[in-house]
């Protein structure tokens, strides 16, 4: 069991964090204390061109060295900083955040259409899986992730999100299950522009570790979600599916609905299952999916945990309670549940 | 009547419950929550005759395991109101979410609009204990899911297609799905089969629709001259090979 909530407004105007701070702990029941997180889209105006690194350090010596030496390696960075942070009584700092603004430089990656964006994924992929005392635990433009063992209110309070402003903003209140509560495995889970929530577990995640890591992206995280995170990036950026067909591949109908379907649905449904067989999702999850230009939730198939959407006005909702995006937006008359597998998505449209 | 109001915005569901155990121990009739957000368990284990009524959103398992209060709700439930539940009633002026009357095994739910997946999942029944959950307008799949007893009764308000969601009675092996309307085979559950209403079973469920429409301010003459499909266990013991074997 955990808590998720994401809002994107169509307009990109922004909001700050002292509401979806509010609205993850009408969820507290969710989670158990050891792990909570945010993740904001149009916080970074000022360096909106550059990837926004958020790290964890376990100290500032050897790890920091190591992970500069990297990044200068592929790139240069432009800014870095300490995250700010307010000391929180019921939480104990084990990591030191800290954020650096990179640009990669593209001319080490001369064969790929996206060199960018490649470069980043390998830089994550090396400092994740070899610099010990380091996690990259965000790297997109102009967003960023905060999150760390504690309550939804303690989390939002450490890393003082109310001064935060964005257009989209998931949240997420671990119950930690299969897999002990640390700071590096709160959600949201991010890489480059993509962040997942989710409530759940994928018990398919072998078969979809495997299938992911044969595309060179590494599971580091002790943890099912990042492959969702990843799966995305796959289908999405990598393959140029649009979204509410990636979501069909994780959770794609059953075969007895297929074979029901009208001609060219069931040709499209079928070849969906046959190439991505290896990235359907089995498991009870709700899930929700952020880019920088809009957002997508969705359940598992036979709706095995919680998911609520809402509209009001240019913002959408999508949450595991109602009472979550009520208290963020008292006025919304739209509610509904959306259908199992199926994708609820809202994009920016300036 | 001794009415006591409480406004419950901001306050944990524990304290909640506490201010409503006290209230109703010093023989308030009706509890008025205001301002409702999101607080679990409200009513939980209570007994009595006490009216709770709730305005805004009530938290997952609303009148778990209670036993004889009833509970009324301007605005939507979120999971398994009923939960268990022994005796007594719940009324929600609004929709309720997944497992909707999860293991009731006594009372009435009464919802005017929509209810979410697994409505009735477990639903079960002893002797004179017979639970009733009856919906205004739509249920999602996996309607009556392993259900052992009672009734659910799908009045669909407004459609006139055959019901479509998936698994109805999956794994049903005692009490009584009825739906307003046509259901084709395909959508039935493992372990379930459907069959026309007869009179008997209209006359047994007649009385909860003539109450679900005096609750909630409805005609029933569409619903008592519809056409109603039953769905129950295929046999006395659909399951009997499945796990054991004799």
């Amino acid at each position: 069991m955990c808590g998720i909530i994401g809002v994107i407004d169509r307009h990109r105007e922004l909001m700050d964090g002292s509401t979806i701070r509010n609205a993850l702990a009408v969820m507290d029941e969710r989670g158990s204390g050891e792990g909570s997180g945010y993740v904001a889209y149009g916080i970074y105006p000022d360096y909106a061109d550059l990837f926004a690194f958020h790290l964890f350090y376990d100290t500032l010596g050897q790890p920091k060295t190591q992970v500069e030496e990297l990044l200068e390696n592929w790139g240069m960075i432009e800014h870095d900083e300490e995250i700010p942070t307010c000391e929180q009584p019921g939480m104990r700092k084990v990591h030191i955040p800290w954020r650096y603004f990179f640009r990669p430089n593209r001319k080490l990656m001369l064969h790929s259409s996206t060199p960018d964006d490649d470069i980043v994924t390998r830089v994550v992929m090396e400092i994740n899986t070899t610099i010990p005392g380091a996690l990259v635990f965000s790297s997109g433009k102009n967003l960023g992730v905060f999150k760390a063992s504690g309550w939804p209110r303690e989390v939002a309070d450490f890393y003082r999100i109310q001064d935060y402003e964005g257009y989209i903003w998931l949240a997420h209140n671990r119950y930690p299950t299969n897999t002990s509560g640390w700071w590096g495995g709160a959600h949201p889970f991010n890489l480059l522009n993509w962040s997942v929530v989710h409530n759940g577990e994928i018990t398919s995640y072998g078969t979809n570790k495997r299938y992911i890591e044969s595309f060179g992206y590494r599971c580091s995280m002790f943890t099912d979600t990042e492959v969702v995170a990843y799966l995305m990036d796959l289908l999405v950026r990598q393959h140029h599916l649009p979204l509410n067909l990636a979501v069909r591949a994780l959770a794609p109908p059953f075969w007895d609905e297929i074979d029901r379907m009208d001609g060219h649905e069931q040709e499209l449904n079928r070849a969906i299952r046959l190439i991505y067989g290896s990235a359907m999702m089995n498991g009870p999850f709700a899930i929700i999916v952020a880019l920088e230009d809009s957002i997508v939730g969705f359940s598992d198939r036979i709706k095995l945990r919680p998911l609520v959407a809402g509209t009001h006005e240019d913002r959408l909702y999508i949450s595991s309670e109602e009472a979550a995006i009520r208290t963020m937006e008292p006025a919304i008359q739209d509610i509904f549940m959306p259908e199992a597998g199926e994708p609820v998505i809202g994009r920016v449209i300036a | 009547m001794a009415i006591t109001k409480i406004q419950a915005e901001g306050i944990h569901y524990t304290r909640l419950n506490q201010m409503i155990r006290k209230a109703a121990g010093s023989g308030a009739e009706e509890i008025i929550l205001e301002g409702v957000m999101g607080q679990r368990f409200i009513a939980d284990g209570l007994t009595g005759s006490v009216q709770i009524t709730i305005h805004g959103v009530p938290g997952g398992d609303l009148g778990m395991f209670m036993r004889g209060p009833t509970c009324v709700v301007y605005g939507n439930a979120e999971h398994a109101p009923g939960n268990t539940m022994d005796d007594g009633r719940i009324i929600i002026h609004g929709s309720s979410g997944d497992a909707t009357a999860h293991s009731m095994r006594g009372g009435e739910i009464y919802v005017r609009d929509d209810i979410g997946y697994r409505g009735g999942i477990h639903m079960k029944q002893y002797q004179d204990k017979r639970p009733v959950l009856i919906i205004g307008q739509e249920a999602r799949a996996f309607l009556g899911e392993y259900m052992a007893g009672g009734i659910i009764l799908l009045l669909r308000r407004g459609r006139n297609d055959s019901f479509s969601q998936r698994g109805i009675g999956s794994g049903i092996h005692g009490g009584l799905i009825m739906i307003r309307g046509r259901v084709d085979e395909w959508y039935l559950g493992v372990g379930a089969r459907k069959h026309e209403a007869s009179k008997d079973d209209m006359d047994l469920v007649i009385p909860y629709i003539r109450e679900f429409c005096n609750l909630f301010s409805e005609d029933p003459s569409s619903y008592l001259s519809s056409v109603f499909t039953c769905i129950r266990p295929a046999s006395a013991r659909p399951f009997v090979n499945k796990y054991t074997w004799e």
